[in-house]
């Protein structure tokens, strides 16, 4: 066990420290967000994926059903289909069929479904050749290698390296050039495609109604693979079946969009029945459909969602995660975010353990995602499962045991205050000795404040209002950032609202919650509600947006995940009357309770999205507006919605990624010539705020509360 | 040359879309002009009757036996007997096809006859016509017009092969033509129907 994770973090940073895989992949989640996003100009793809997710949601119940339906519409039009739920007995029918046919070459279209069963191992074994066409795969195929890319299996590998595999594995001679290396491959190719027996394929969709496959390529060798050879075998999973032939549309037209930002593909082949060989001869075809745990993952509530995957690949191709890593880290055939979610369905559950931990939970998959999947929620409950199988960490424990004693967190937070003193200077500590030296080598950390905000509030001279908020705090603004608490009192108190701080408020359990210790949760959320409802008050504020969606959804999420529903409808009522800050301020000014000042000198300011209040809360133009309307200049930074590498707990499980997560950050906020970051987040202002100290600059980051009290007459 | 008919906003967009992914479109008002222009592209080529420079067409609805006799005289080494040997040893294929898609600059075939497959997936020129009365706006448009109880194989064919599979950069003619150049005709008929003769 040890020695796994030993390795894990081994290929972490070998990949991290491979310039090729980092340079490719960051090159191309650039250029692949405008091209993804001019793809589907004029497009409404909200609708579109719903619609999608409909169609894949509904099928996705009745495999069984519409693998019938397939067969018998495929057979009447003669093909011979082939179903079951092993992968062993799909690898078995193929072998039987070449060697009864006596073939001796086959070639194959790219196909996911024969790489997760490892068909090409089975049939070489057997003596018989198999190409792979698809160029990329092919170049893998010669050099021994897995896709690290379900779309782009060899974007690790630079041109000078794909030359050394074709002159050592293929033919000496060639030389860098890629429209030349790309002509011997059509030329090396060609004879394989004349004279193969067999072509092999997958299907992207397969329609019960009347039997047909659909293929999608740009190279144009699936085509080749299913016209020339005499006989044809698809190999589907079941998560491929639709029942209606008009509803390839949907999907044909999110699929190239979202995986190449295509309009379409150069080729796609709709094959119903078999058509005649180029000798007249009857083509013979064969359409293997395969469940392998497709039914399982369907029955399950959570999961059946993942099945609405087109395998387009586009939540890898904005991860922040795998462009520094890469898809060789994961280990299995899937890859990135939907990787993860199939990896533990298709192997095990306990094959996920390492690869979820890779995700930063920031959501931007699930943005992006034409089946509509939520695959960040997804992976937080392989997370959760994997913690109740397997348990929590000895450490973790220990630390939620500290989290979840009110008291004994409070004073613990006032002991580490002082304790800090020797290593903080200006509210940074910038070196922590020993073995925490980690924590503080690419980012400074903000100092614990000398007096938390829950007693600075109590200094506060508040005018006696009718009106009461509470002010849900959350640890970064209690104990790091006091200050964002006083601007928001002193922000509501000129709305005519008096700021009251329950006492009784805990932690908001994300870090139990992201570390998958739901029990630990549910009671962070359980006393959360009490101490909050004890309150007479109209609003219940946080300048926290991770602590908000706490309040507004997860807090019910995991009581009843734990089966306390008898507390839902309290959740429910604090839900209901909470409000990020932000929003709430912006409704003030709305009102007409709040006033900007005139005349303040402009200020120049770029916007970090916090991936919470963008992604969960939908809020991010709020602030930005309410700065606007402050007579402020928005600088907008490159990629300004892609996470800051914080992630809660995930800084200190995994530093190597999410330093350079933040180095990318920082690199757009300098371009930006801003002189300020607003955000609305305390952790990611931990994060950035930090790490430009570290480096030097003169940026400063604020949050939109602090920066709003100081523009409000 | 007869004049051809007034564009329209999908002729406009089919002609916009097929550009943007390199295919090369040309307009033609008759069918004649048609044949003239493919026995002008077939020379330019340097089609000749022998292996690697022959070039092969696929049954034609707008192309009549008299037009193959006319086409065969004028261009030696242009063959309408489609093998997969003649196919693999062509330059030059030549095919009509049933629809385009105005929105995404696509060609649609009914390819169940495996010449008209073969044609436009060996050689690396593929010369495709199309009526320009076949001009259909989407994708949901032309699954409509398709049954596929009768149709075993449609091809959809949206300009050249390519790939970007080495460092991302897009390469033109992997495994199918290198080029596409598309013959609108306005006077042909649709490729279901015959051509009177």
């Amino acid at each position: 066990m040890s020695e796994t994770k030993t390795n894990f973090k081994q290929s972490i940073l070998d990949a991290l420290s491979n310039p090729t895989l980092g340079g490719a992949l960051g090159n191309f989640s650039v250029a692949y967000r405008a091209g993804r996003a001019k793809a589907y100009e004029g497009i409404d793809f909200e609708a579109l994926r719903t619609n999608i997710a409909t169609i894949k949601g509904d099928a996705a119940g009745r495999f069984d059903e519409l693998a019938e339906q397939f067969a018998v519409a495929a057979e009447a039009k003669g093909a011979k289909v082939f179903r079951t739920s092993d992968p062993q007995a799909v690898k078995d029918y193929i072998l039987k069929l070449a060697l009864d046919r006596g073939v001796k070459t086959i070639v194959k279209s790219k196909s996911m479904a024969t790489e997760e069963i490892h068909l090409n191992k089975h049939l070489e074994k057997a003596g018989i050749a198999v190409q792979e066409t698809d160029l990329g795969e092919w170049i893998l195929q010669l050099d021994g290698q897995t896709p690290s890319h379900m779309v782009m299996p060899a974007i690790h590998m630079t041109k000078e390296e794909v030359t050394t595999v074709f002159n050592t594995k293929v033919e000496d001679g060639q030389k860098p050039d890629i429209p030349k290396l790309v002509k011997f491959a059509r030329g090396k190719m060609r004879p394989f495609f004349l004279k193969a027996e067999m072509g092999i394929s997958g299907a992207n969709i397969a329609v019960a109604e009347t039997g047909s496959i659909v293929l999608v390529t740009n190279e144009g060798n699936a085509r080749l693979v299913t016209s020339l050879p005499k006989i044809h075998v698809a190999v589907v999973g079941y998560e491929k079946l639709i029942e209606h032939f008009a509803d390839i549309a949907p999907i044909l037209t999110a699929l190239p969009k979202s995986a190449t930002a295509q309009l379409l593909t150069s080729y796609v082949s709709i094959i119903s029945g078999p058509t005649p060989n180029t000798d007249g001869t009857p083509k013979e075809l064969h359409i293997i459909l395969m469940d392998n745990r497709r039914n399982d993952m369907a029955k399950d509530p959570r999961f059946k969602e993942a099945l609405q995957c087109i395998r387009c690949a586009s939540c890898l191709n904005v991860c922040p995660v795998f462009r520094l890593v890469g898809g060789h880290v994961f280990g299995k055939i899937y890859t990135g975010g939907i990787g993860t979610i199939l990896t533990a369905w298709f192997n095990a559950l306990k094959e996920s353990d390492e690869i979820q931990s890779l995700c930063i939970q920031c959501g931007s998959c699930n943005e992006v995602c034409p089946g509509k999947i939520d695959i960040a929620g997804l992976i937080l409950e392989l997370r959760r499962r994997l913690a109740v199988e397997q348990g929590l960490p000895v450490m973790q424990k220990a630390i939620f045991s500290v989290v979840n004693n009110r008291r004994l967190f409070h004073s613990m937070m006032r002991a580490a205050s002082i304790g800090q003193k020797p290593f903080a200077k200006d509210g940074f500590i910038r070196h922590l000795p020993m073995f925490l030296s980690g924590m503080t080598e690419n980012r400074s950390l903000p100092a614990i404040a000398d007096v938390p905000f829950r007693d600075q509030i109590k200094k506060i001279e508040q005018p006696k209002c009718a009106e009461k908020a509470a002010f849900y705090g959350g640890c970064l603004v209690d104990f790091a950032y006091p200050e964002m608490g006083v601007a928001v009192v002193k922000v509501l108190n000129k709305a005519g609202i008096e700021v009251i701080f329950p006492e009784g408020q805990t932690c908001c359990g994300a870090p139990a919650r992201y570390s998958g210790a739901y029990e630990v949760a549910a009671q962070n959320g359980s006393d959360n509600i009490k101490a909050l409802l004890a309150e007479d008050v109209k609003y219940v504020v946080c300048a926290c947006p991770t602590c908000t969606v706490g309040l507004k959804q997860d807090f019910a999420a995991h009581l009843e995940a734990v089966g306390r529903t008898d507390e839902l409808p309290a959740a429910k009522e604090l839900a209901a009357k909470t409000w990020d800050f932000s929003t709430l301020a912006a409704k003030l000014i709305a009102d007409g309770r709040l006033k900007f000042k005139r005349g303040l000198e402009p200020v120049q300011f770029t916007y970090h999205d916090s991936c919470h209040l963008k992604r969960t809360l939908h809020a991010d133009q709020t602030p930005r507006n309410l700065m606007k309307e402050a007579g402020n200049e928005l600088v907008e930074m490159d990629e300004h919605d892609m996470c800051c590498g914080m992630g809660g707990s995930y800084t200190i499980k995994l530093p190597e990624i999410s330093a350079p997560i933040l180095k990318r950050k920082l690199q757009n906020v300098e371009k930006t010539g801003a002189p300020l970051v607003l955000t609305d987040c305390p952790g990611c202002t931990m994060q950035i705020g930090g790490g430009l100290d570290k480096a030097g600059s003169k940026v400063q980051v604020r949050h939109t509360a602090q920066q709003l009290a100081d523009s409000l007459e | 040359m007869s004049a051809l008919l007034e564009s329209t906003p999908l002729i406009e967009s089919f002609i916009t879309r097929a550009t943007a992914v390199s295919a090369e479109v040309e307009r033609v008002a008759t069918r004649a002009e048609a044949i003239e222009r493919l026995i002008a592209l077939l020379r330019k080529e340097g089609i000749a009757d022998e292996p690697q420079s022959y070039a092969v067409c696929a049954r034609c609805a707008c192309i009549t036996v008299a037009d193959r006799a006319h086409l065969a005289a004028e261009v030696p080494g242009l063959r309408f007997d489609v093998t997969r040997e003649l196919a693999s040893e062509a330059k030059v294929g030549i095919s009509q096809l049933e629809w385009a898609l105005a929105n995404t600059g696509t060609l649609v075939q009914a390819a169940d006859a495996p010449d008209t497959r073969l044609v436009s997936m060996l050689p690396p020129l593929h010369i495709a016509l199309i009526s320009t009365q076949a001009l259909l706006p989407d994708l949901p448009s032309v699954l409509t017009k398709v049954d596929p109880r009768r149709t075993g194989y449609l091809a959809f064919i949206t300009g050249p092969s390519r790939t970007a599979d080495i460092e991302r950069v897009l390469t033109i003619g992997v495994h199918g033509p290198g080029r596409l150049i598309i013959l609108m005709v306005d006077e042909l008929p649709l490729a279901g129907q015959e051509v009177a003769r």
